[in-house]
């Protein structure tokens, strides 16, 4: 039983608020993922934009 | 045959008008929801060339690898995914598969209500892909209660109080692991296809939305 609960990861206590670390990390991970998409650019947009400008 | 008894030739018969039987008014109503072309465009507005674009189609992908892997798990069965190299790599494969398609699921979730995606008549689109979520929440909680280890166990014993209260017991038991393998390999499966079936037509009848600056720019 002491392996089982070793084993059942590291939780972090913040009030009524109870999660594991690896959740925590995930989460964390997914709100990095959508401000990376939001802000690096799209691979071969400005390349569209430009030939579309050119008359 | 005609009603009077005289055989009537083959090139003399009328031919049947327009929506007179049910695979032209099938036709015809697959081409009214989403007109030939649309299907598969080969051009999208400019605004698409964005990452942000890239999470709903990201999320059908790991969607396929829940499901391949999902099936070569049904063809092994419980012994083969528990004590053979193989079966541990495609339960893991399964698992994080799993875990990809929750994540770009959820990214593009927070895409789609931060640009109101619900905007030009897409409101069915919006409801569709939000009950897809839950009922993507479900499965895969009856997936971690088909695992059949200790972890199941522990899972089902804490969710069946709450159940339980509601009044679910009866038709939902989680301490029934039988039931729950069949509501994660048939039941939910079906439900959220269809759903996702749904949504994606949904998707190819409306397009996809316009960044909220960018309304003018649509081009359908």
């Amino acid at each position: 039983m002491t392996v089982l609960a070793a084993g059942a990861g590291t939780y972090v206590h913040w009030g009524v608020v109870q999660i594991s670390v690896t959740n925590l990390v995930f989460i964390g991970l997914m709100v990095v993922l959508f401000v990376l998409a939001i802000l690096v650019p799209f691979p071969g947009r400005r390349r569209h934009e430009n030939r579309e400008e050119q008359p | 045959m005609s009603l009077l008894g005289e055989r009537v030739p083959r090139e003399s018969a009328a031919p049947a008008p327009e929506g007179s039987n049910w695979t032209v008014g099938l036709r015809t109503r697959i081409q009214r929801t989403v007109p030939p072309g649309q299907w598969l465009p080969d051009r999208q507005p400019a605004y698409v060339s964005s990452w942000l674009y890239v999470f709903g189609v990201l999320t059908l992908t790991a969607l396929l690898v829940v499901l391949a892997s999902g099936g070569w798990l049904a063809l092994g069965g419980v012994a083969w995914w528990h004590t053979s190299s193989v079966g541990h790599f495609v339960n893991s494969l399964h698992l994080w598969s799993v875990e990809l398609f929750m994540a770009f699921m959820v990214i593009h979730l927070w895409g789609k209500f931060w640009m109101a995606a619900w905007r030009g008549k897409r409101a069915l689109t919006w409801i569709t892909g939000a009950v897809a979520f839950l009922g993507s929440i479900g499965t895969a909680f009856t997936g971690y209660l088909s695992q059949s280890n200790f972890d199941s166990q522990w899972i089902s014993t804490q969710a069946k109080d709450g159940l339980n209260a509601v009044g679910i017991g009866a038709w939902f038991n989680v301490l029934n692991p039988g039931q729950m393998l069949l509501w994660h390999v048939v039941l939910l499966p079906v439900v959220l296809g269809v759903l996702i079936v749904a949504h994606v037509v949904l998707v190819r009848r409306h397009g996809v939305v316009p960044p909220i600056d960018a309304e003018g720019e649509e081009v359908r």
